[in-house]
């Protein structure tokens, strides 16, 4: 696969943009009708948990007479939905230290150092990339079950770590290639060990790979579903994911409250997505262009 | 993934001022006798230390399972205790027997094709037109982007409640006084397919718009002045430059979206359910294998399902590799040697 040229290598340094001359009206009309399209469905969401089940169910596709407030509040209310918030932060967090730590460790040793089985070690986390979770799952629950970490969040954690690894090399090897062997020259004269050098100079260069690396790793855990619906079976284990799904079916009367429920659960992914949204385009693309 | 092993050594054997090459020549300067002297073991155990805990971990959740997987297919087993009850090949026979996998199997080729056939054309003309100079573009990138953010289980309940027959689609054809369009949206089977693609296109093709406008900030405007020159007409400068320039990305987008629609599993499972797939014609392999496998505690048997998912995925990986996007690498290659 061609997805590794990483931004810092890309020959393409002059980004010059094949502008080929201004939109027109119809360019405007096409892409407000996109924006539309695309986001339409997750107003429909938000706004629908402002309204009342007997709103919903006369005209669905209406907005609220009065806006009501009584869904959100009762859902921030519960102790389940602050319960689901909190294992799903918990499994986000450490699966992105997991991934940022032992993803940078590794992707420097691919990187800067030369030995005897690098290129198989290398084949062997990009191979990772053709293991996707799904073929996985069913023998992935067999031994996390005999591990014993059934119901506990660190079944969704380890496994995610492992799953997020590839990608996190593929990223952030040509990263760690590019810092100039300047620096870890000057850095030996002065003294400092390769693992000093790692420590003092390569962390803090490789921080923009690192963020974007993280922040995919975040969202992921944030949006997983297939690992915690074999791994978690206790409802008070639940992630989000798993909560809303289990909120829907348990208040499938109750549209407005389900709506709102899942309204709030999104709002995390959307609010990280917006503040590094230039850094999540970035490295998706920088990760796939050929 | 011949060719991703490839690019380590791509990187050794390219341009040797090239920055990718400073960790191997750091080693092949004249200086790191010392370092010579110093590596063997302290190098061994740097290694070790930095590398090992990601080898690990790596090795434990993503390899062994799958071996595991190819191992407890030839069992037929409940998932307690150690499998003993050996059947060789007969989960396999049972599963290409079985008229509801082929069904399965239908529909992922189905969702394959259309999500390359939808997505793909549209994909591209969108990315065209939201390359121009244009008022709030950097806001309409993000916007179209964040159906791909929002998880799938919210997208699955969002989209599940409105197309309901009561839901706020049908609603809105009504509204719209297209009363003799609503239909029953999700359990008419002839239907079902074309929601489930509806919602695939609108969740997925946001991440291949922005791919594209990433492929096309690469191509380099000179083409574009000497084809205005030439007297090249728009359409004309698209076909000829453009399109075969953003070949690679859409060689690789087209890639990620088949393997993604082999593996297709959440939103059917979520919108569906385990029970519905089947008759409403959504199911996958994946949601074949988990509703046969680990619903049904046949652990033999769902780790065979996952064996031959993976095979299929697999053939069509190598497959695609070897005839399409092979000549993306050879052109990296030749590109690397000038």
């Amino acid at each position: 696969m061609a997805t590794i040229t990483a931004p810092p290598l890309s020959p393409t340094t002059t980004r010059k943009r094949p502008s080929l001359g201004r939109a027109s009206w119809v360019t405007y009309v096409i892409a407000f009708a996109l924006v539309g399209i695309c986001i339409g469905p997750v107003l429909y969401i938000i706004i629908g948990g402002f309204r009342t089940n007997a709103e919903i169910t006369k005209d669905p596709s209406g907005f609220p007479s009065t806006w009501q407030l009584i869904n959100y509040s009762e859902v921030l209310k519960s102790s389940i939905f602050w319960r689901q918030v909190s294992n799903s932060v918990i499994c986000g967090v450490f699966t992105t230290l997991g991934v940022v730590v032992l993803g940078v460790a590794a992707s420097f040793v691919l990187a800067r150092y030369n030995f005897w089985g690098r290129n198989a070690m290398y084949a062997l986390f990009a191979a990772g990339l053709m293991f996707p979770m799904t073929v996985a799952i069913t023998p992935l629950y067999i031994l996390i079950r005999g591990l014993g970490l059934t119901d506990n969040l660190a079944g969704i954690i380890l496994p995610q770590i492992a799953f997020a690894l590839p990608t996190t090399i593929i990223i952030l090897v040509p990263f760690l290639r590019a810092i100039p062997k300047e620096l870890e020259e000057a850095a030996a004269i002065d003294g400092a060990s390769r693992l000093g050098f790692f420590f003092r100079m390569v962390i803090p260069l490789s921080i923009p790979g690192v963020v974007t690396v993280g922040i995919l790793a975040f969202i992921a855990s944030w949006n997983s579903y297939m690992l915690p619906l074999f791994i978690l079976n206790n409802e008070g284990s639940y992630t989000l994911p798993l909560g809303v799904q289990a909120f829907a079916s348990q208040y499938s009367v109750d549209t407005a409250r389900v709506l709102a429920f899942t309204s709030l659960s999104m709002i995390p992914a959307l609010v990280f997505f917006s503040l590094f949204e230039r850094r999540i385009i970035g490295g998706l693309s920088g990760a796939v262009k050929g | 993934m011949s060719d991703t092993l490839g690019e380590g050594k791509l990187a050794v054997t390219s341009s040797p001022e090239g920055p990718s090459a400073a960790g191997v020549g750091a080693r092949k300067a004249p200086s790191p006798a010392r370092r010579v002297g110093r590596s063997g073991w302290g190098q061994r155990l740097e290694i070790a230390l930095l590398a090992g805990p990601a080898m690990v971990i790596f090795i434990t959740f993503v390899m062994l399972p799958v071996l595991l997987a190819a191992y407890y297919g030839f069992f037929k087993w409940k998932g307690f205790g150690p499998p003993t009850n050996f059947v060789g090949l007969q989960n396999y026979v049972t599963i290409f027997k079985d008229s509801t996998f082929h069904d399965a199997l239908a529909h992922n080729a189905v969702i394959v094709v259309l999500s390359l056939l939808l997505q793909g054309p549209a994909a591209v003309l969108l990315a065209l037109l939201l390359n121009q100079k244009m008022r709030g573009r950097s806001v309409v990138r993000v916007l179209i982007f964040v159906p791909y953010v929002v998880s799938e289980v919210i997208v699955g309940t969002g989209w599940s409640l409105m197309l309901q027959t009561n839901g706020a689609v049908n609603g809105l054809l009504v509204k719209a006084g297209l009363p003799h369009w609503t239909v029953d949206w999700l359990s008419d089977p002839k239907i079902a397919i074309w929601s489930l693609m509806l919602i695939i296109t609108w969740k997925y093709i946001g991440f291949a718009v922005i791919l594209f406008l990433a492929g096309l900030q690469g191509i380099p405007q000179e083409l574009f002045e000497a084809a205005a020159i030439d007297g090249a007409s728009y359409w004309q400068t698209q076909r000829r430059i453009t399109l075969p320039l953003l070949g690679p990305t859409i060689r690789i987008w087209a890639f990620l979206s088949m393997i993604g629609a082999l593996q297709l599993f959440d939103l059917v499972y979520i919108i569906w359910g385990q029970y519905v797939a089947a008759t409403a014609g959504t199911s996958t392999m994946a949601t074949y294998m988990v509703v046969n496998g680990r619903n049904a505690a046949n652990y033999g048997f769902g780790n065979a399902v996952a064996v031959v998912l993976f095979v299929i995925s697999l053939i069509l990986a190598l497959t695609y590799q070897r005839f399409v996007l092979r000549r993306d690498t050879e052109g990296a290659l030749t590109e690397g040697k000038k």
